[in-house]
């Protein structure tokens, strides 16, 4: 089941602009830098992007950058704090007439799971408690993906990491839910499977004012050990398997963009990705793989259930 | 121009609110609480205009702030202690993007053990993040601290940030007359504040703070970084000069007491050089040539006016309010590195550590100083630091240590 479509019905329907421009540091097939693409060119071209250390740092290495938006890297921690400071002083300098309103410019977050879920939690807390009108785009590859793939808490139950070689022991820390207890106006997941449900999240979210999440699931070839042509496949796989839900809350209040009526078996998602090798070869390890099935039925059981009262 | 009784902290809300500072992120912590707190009321009463926003650390505090230079608004900020140290990684960072903005620390000693008492540990700790640094010795010092910092902080000479520092408790709290300047004569010392170009606009994209890959392109922005912290010896010396012009009142890098004739020197920071001026007196009055010598810039290090200072005295004794365990006094060392380059040279150099966490110094300190400085023997080897304490104060330690249940075997020195 799809929600109805306001903005967009195709990709077609997608601004044609680029300000994402081909040839960067990053992986072959990252979903990370593909969900960056279709957000920029969704959000338009009057940006300055915070960046969180991580993959995406290495986007712009000295004198190069791929961005025709604007960029500041801050640290692991403080990205967001980045962005206060900036859409502070970009009011400051509009209101007191340093700044025409049509220079101004969209604060956009971006990090990665590690930096978004630990060490940049409190800076992000603080902007969403205090209200500031900006925009956080987590690109989630659930690891720590730049520093050589080691476990966050996003990395998902019985998944190999480079500090978990036995495969994590923990379900992933549910950072949807963590933004959505601060009542943000709004908060999204979305993939960079699915850019007409992306596009649409970024109109619906656009008049408001306030914190606007996103979290993309980042298919990530190196770390999860796929081949690169398979991303987009596997994205999709994440959504039909009910393991990545689309979905968002508006002010609080939550809605699924896509429910799969038919889930396919988590396993689908699961066998192709060297990370969960070990659940299959040499034995199938058949508690681990129904253990994560039973997770998805029982989120989608509760989702579905209270999205029809 | 009026004359005013305020607190050092009143003193540092008063620089950031001449200097017209539109943008004041902020965290508590003791002593740097009064700053914040000033600024809080002068934002909301409309005597400041801009924004003052509460962050969620001192981390967040001086990314936000550094962000907002970045962007092109004045901007200042205040801490303390844990907090400089807290951000110590975005000090790094903020410098390297090389904006101008003023950062006032009320420097407080570290944990652990935790104390609210002052010693100059924390922003020493902050020496080589490219911060400039001021040290304030009195109120009035404090309030023109700040706005010569903004003055050699926006030169597009310099463009890094500055630190001004000035001790916690003994001038955070006290009180002491203080002249505020005229508002219109600030203006004309600062370049009024909206004339800086905005950092970021939709027609003019920027990237800032991009990553180097290459060791040759990262020296060479470190190296830019150094020479900018260089070039504010010459900035300073020209804002010294119209500060004076303007205001009356003349800052030097150093700041030398009865310094024409003496042979031996004593070198201090802070508000505690007023102590040590006060020994000075007592020993002029003795007939002891003695004079002192106050470090006010700390970054740039005063290296050619300390050697100039220095050169041809008998002796120097460099009394630290900090103490680097494994090493002794750090300011001791950096004057050591000058004196090596003297002409010169004098042949006693000694090192005290005292004050720490606000221990007081007392008279019988500063005696124990002179007397150790002059007798000891000239070129003599390494000798490690004396730590500063008097018999009562060593016997209060034991007393407490011994209710703790601890037996010590040699509690100090
Ligand atoms: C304070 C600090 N600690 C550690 C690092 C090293 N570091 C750089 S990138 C990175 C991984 C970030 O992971 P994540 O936020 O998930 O982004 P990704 O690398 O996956 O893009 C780490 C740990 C750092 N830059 N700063
Ligand atoms: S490691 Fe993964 S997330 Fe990072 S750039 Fe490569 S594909 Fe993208």
């Amino acid at each position: 089941m799809k929600v109805t479509r306001e903005h967009y019905r195709s990709v077609k329907d997608l601004p044609s602009a680029e300000f994402v421009a081909p040839g960067s540091p990053l992986c072959a097939g990252c979903g990370g830098l593909t969900t960056l693409r279709l957000f920029h060119k969704v959000l338009g071209g009057k940006v300055v992007v915070v960046n969180a250390a991580g993959c995406m740092t290495l986007m712009a290495t000295y004198p190069f950058t791929p961005l025709r938006s604007s960029w500041l890297y801050t640290t692991m921690a403080s990205p967001s704090a980045g962005a206060q400071g900036l859409r502070d002083a970009l009011d400051i300098l509009i209101e007191s007439g340093r700044l025409p309103a049509d220079e101004n410019l969209e604060v956009l977050v971006l990090a990665g799971d590690g930096s978004t879920i630990d060490m940049g939690l409190s800076s992000t807390s603080g902007a969403i408690h205090r209200g500031l009108n900006f925009w956080y785009l987590c690109y989630d590859n659930e690891a720590y993906g730049n520093t050589g793939f080691q476990a966050s808490p996003a990395s998902p139950l019985g998944s190999l990491t480079a500090t978990s070689p036995l495969g994590t022991p923990w379900s992933k820390k549910d950072i949807f839910e963590i933004w959505r207890s601060h009542r943000p106006p709004y908060v999204a997941t979305i993939s960079p499977h699915d850019a007409v449900d992306l596009a649409e999240k970024i109109e619906r979210a656009r008049p408001l004012c306030g914190p606007k999440l996103f979290v993309s699931l980042a298919t990530c070839p190196p770390g999860w050990g796929f081949e690169p042509a398979m991303g987009d496949e596997l994205a999709k796989l994440a959504i039909e398997t009910g393991i990545w839900p689309l979905k968002e809350a508006t002010d609080g209040s939550i809605r699924h963009t896509f429910i799969p009526e038919h889930r396919r078996p988590v396993e689908a998602y699961l066998e192709p990705q060297r990370r969960y090798r070990h659940l299959f070869h040499p034995d199938r390890r058949d508690d681990v793989i129904a253990a994560i099935q039973a997770a998805v039925d029982r989120y989608w059981d509760a989702a579905i259930a209270s999205e029809r009262c | 121009m009026t004359r005013t009784m305020l607190t050092g902290n009143a003193a540092a809300a008063w620089g950031a609110r001449l200097a017209e500072a539109c943008y004041v992120p902020a965290f508590p912590i003791t002593p740097q609480t009064e700053i914040i707190e000033t600024l809080a009321g002068w934002f909301a009463d409309g005597s400041m205009r801009g924004r003052f926003v509460t962050l969620d650390s001192e981390h967040s505090m001086m990314t936000a702030a550094g962000a907002a230079a970045a962007a092109g608004v004045r901007t200042f900020a205040a801490t303390s202690s844990q907090g400089l140290l807290y951000a110590m990684e975005v000090l790094y960072t903020v410098a390297g993007w090389r904006v101008p903005f003023v950062l006032v620390n009320v420097s407080r000693g570290l944990s652990a053990p935790i104390t609210l008492g002052p010693d100059h540990n924390d922003v020493l700790a902050a020496r080589d993040s490219g911060f400039i640094q001021l040290h304030a010795e009195t109120c009035q010092e404090v309030l023109d601290s700040i706005l010569m910092a903004y003055r050699i902080a926006e030169d597009d000479r310099v463009s890094v940030p500055v630190l001004v520092n000035l001790d916690g408790f003994f001038l955070s709290f006290t009180r002491e007359p203080v002249e505020l300047p005229d508002p219109e004569e600030v203006r004309r010392f600062l370049a009024a504040p909206e004339s800086r170009p905005p950092g970021f606009s939709a027609s003019r994209p920027a990237a800032r703070g991009v990553a180097v890959l290459e060791g040759p392109t990262y020296s060479y922005f470190r190296y830019q970084l150094h020479l900018a912290v260089e070039q504010a010896r010459v900035v300073h010396e020209e804002a010294a000069e119209e500060f004076e012009r303007r205001f009356g009142r003349r800052h030097g890098m150093i700041d030398g007491y009865q310094l024409d004739d003496a042979e031996t020197v004593l070198i201090m920071a802070g508000s505690f050089a007023t102590k040590g001026r006060a020994a000075v007196d007592r020993w002029r009055a003795e007939g002891r040539r003695v004079g002192l010598l106050r470090l006010r810039m700390i970054r740039p290090w005063p290296t050619a006016e300390l050697a100039a200072a220095l050169s041809g005295r008998k002796a120097v004794a460099v009394l630290d309010q900090d103490l680097a365990p494994g090493l002794g006094g750090i300011l001791f060392q950096e004057v050591a590195a000058v004196l090596a380059r003297c002409p010169v040279r004098p042949s006693i150099l000694r090192s005290f550590v005292g004050g720490l966490g606000g221990k007081e110094i007392s008279r019988a300190e500063f005696d124990h100083v002179l007397q150790v400085t002059e007798q000891a023997g000239p070129n003599e080897g390494p000798v490690g630091p004396v730590l500063l304490m008097t018999a009562r104060e060593a016997e209060q330690v034991g007393q407490r240590l011994r209710i703790a249940g601890h037996v010590p075997e040699e509690a100090l020195p």
